[in-house]
């Protein structure tokens, strides 16, 4: 089967920041997310609420410029005062674009 | 005044707590479904906004004015005490003293209902408008707090030759504070309460009333395994917080009591209502505080918050603030 390579961008916050994060990646042309709870615990051992521990897994496959983009909101904007890790994978997916936002694309 | 101390100690509020604590320091692997959590807080909050409005619905606006006006200005006062004492005898940065003040500004609606749990023990029971003014408490000492808070941090940046930054704007705040789901619950349930009147407080009582006590000591049985996860940070937040998640709570609740007692309230509604300005909120402001104030260190606000002023206030604060009620009263 004929697949297409992207990026796995996988980021893994406190929970009070999905709202926030959720929606800035579609502004930065992701076309669609997967949020997961789980728990752990981060280099800081911040325990910032009131459940100590649980924090949230935020997934989205993109084109690797957008994955870049969204790597440098998170670095910027939260790296220094939030627990937060960002990483990519590579992926590869069947129906290309799925993942592409339409202006890219051309619509999908 | 020992005497209800002791008999405090042993009424099921403290007991279920401090089960949990001792769950957590032996280190047993119990704790309660987060879900569950979540949906006995969900239940105590609408059952106290829904018996607070139809209470609220026999009430006169005259006998609630000038309670409702204090209660204000405690919201608006124990923010400002808060932030200097950490900032100035603490010692703290503006962001940690700030985050502070936001906790300490606000209000623990678990230790409300504790307060009232203990007056309808003692035969004294609080009027019954109490849960209105809880509302009117959880905000305002979020908003002054974080807005001191804002403009210290704007002010260091500006000095330091930045520029203002875009953290936390207050309209994210403001729908944060006031769509939490205590406000939702609370604000909802009085209005609801308030429309349904006595007739549908009976149709749902036996749901609401009857399992209210037996749920709210689960939850407690909960908060002290919560907190007593926290005790492991006592150590990191150092003896000056210590003290002030006790000397604080002391001194806001004589405030409040003396406040509310100007405003006309029974001894009781005073004692609940100083244990409202000597609590910390720990559900509300902290998720405010971590959008707005980032740099702030949680570990000091919550810790202090639920690891010593929680269990202070449901242990012995809330006896005395009803003994120092009943004192100034006579």
């Amino acid at each position: 089967m004929l697949t297409y390579p992207f990026k796995l961008v996988t980021i893994i916050a406190e929970p009070v920041l999905e709202p926030r994060i959720t929606q800035e990646l579609r502004r930065l042309g992701a076309t669609g997310f997967t949020v997961v709870e789980g728990r752990g615990q981060g280099s800081r051992s911040l325990h910032a609420a009131e459940i100590p521990g649980i924090n949230v897994r935020i997934e989205t496959i993109v084109p690797p410029d957008v994955a870049d983009r969204i790597v440098a909101y998170i670095a910027q904007h939260y790296f220094t005062d939030y627990e937060v890790i960002a990483y990519l994978s590579d992926v590869s997916v069947v129906r290309g674009d799925k993942y592409r936002t339409p202006s890219k694309s051309g619509g999908v | 005044m020992l005497e209800t101390l002791k008999a405090n100690l042993l009424s099921p509020i403290p007991l279920a707590f401090a089960l949990g604590v001792f769950a957590r320091l032996v280190k047993s692997e119990f704790s309660l479904p987060k879900d569950i959590y979540s949906a006995l807080s969900i239940y105590l909050l609408f059952a106290l906004g829904l018996k607070g409005g139809v209470e609220l619905s026999h009430a006169s606006f005259e006998s609630i004015v000038a309670p409702a006006g204090v209660t204000l200005l405690l919201g608006c006062i124990t923010p400002l005490t808060a932030y200097a004492g950490m900032r100035y005898v603490g010692r703290f940065n503006a962001s940690d003293s700030a985050g502070m003040a936001a906790h300490y500004g606000s209000v623990s609606a678990v230790t409300f209902i504790a307060a009232q749990q203990f007056m309808q023990r003692v035969g004294a029971p609080a009027e019954g408008f109490m849960p209105t003014l809880l509302t009117l408490l959880e905000s305002p000492g979020i908003h002054i707090a974080l807005a001191i808070g804002a403009i210290q941090r704007n002010r260091q940046l500006v000095a330091g030759g930045g520029s203002a930054d875009e953290h936390g704007t207050l309209t994210e705040v403001l729908h944060e504070v006031l769509t939490g789901r205590t406000m939702i619950l609370l604000v909802g349930g009085l209005i609801v309460g308030y429309f349904m009147g006595e007739a549908g407080w009976k149709a749902v009582s036996p749901f609401f009333d009857s399992g209210f006590k037996g749920a709210l000591m689960l939850f407690l049985l909960e908060m002290g395994v919560v907190a007593g996860d926290r005790l492991g940070d006592l150590k990191k937040v150092g003896p000056f917080l210590l003290a002030f998640g006790i000397l604080m709570p002391l001194a806001h609740g004589a405030l409040g009591v003396a406040l509310g007692l100007w405003a006309g309230l029974s001894a009781s509604g005073a004692a609940v209502l100083g244990t409202m300005a000597a609590s910390a909120s720990y559900i509300a402001a902290p998720p405010a505080v971590r959008l707005t104030l980032p740099e702030a260190n949680p570990t000091y606000s919550l810790t202090a918050a639920l690891a010593i002023t929680f269990p202070f206030n449901i242990l012995a604060g809330i006896p005395i603030y009803y003994d120092l009620a009943q004192r100034l009263a006579a």
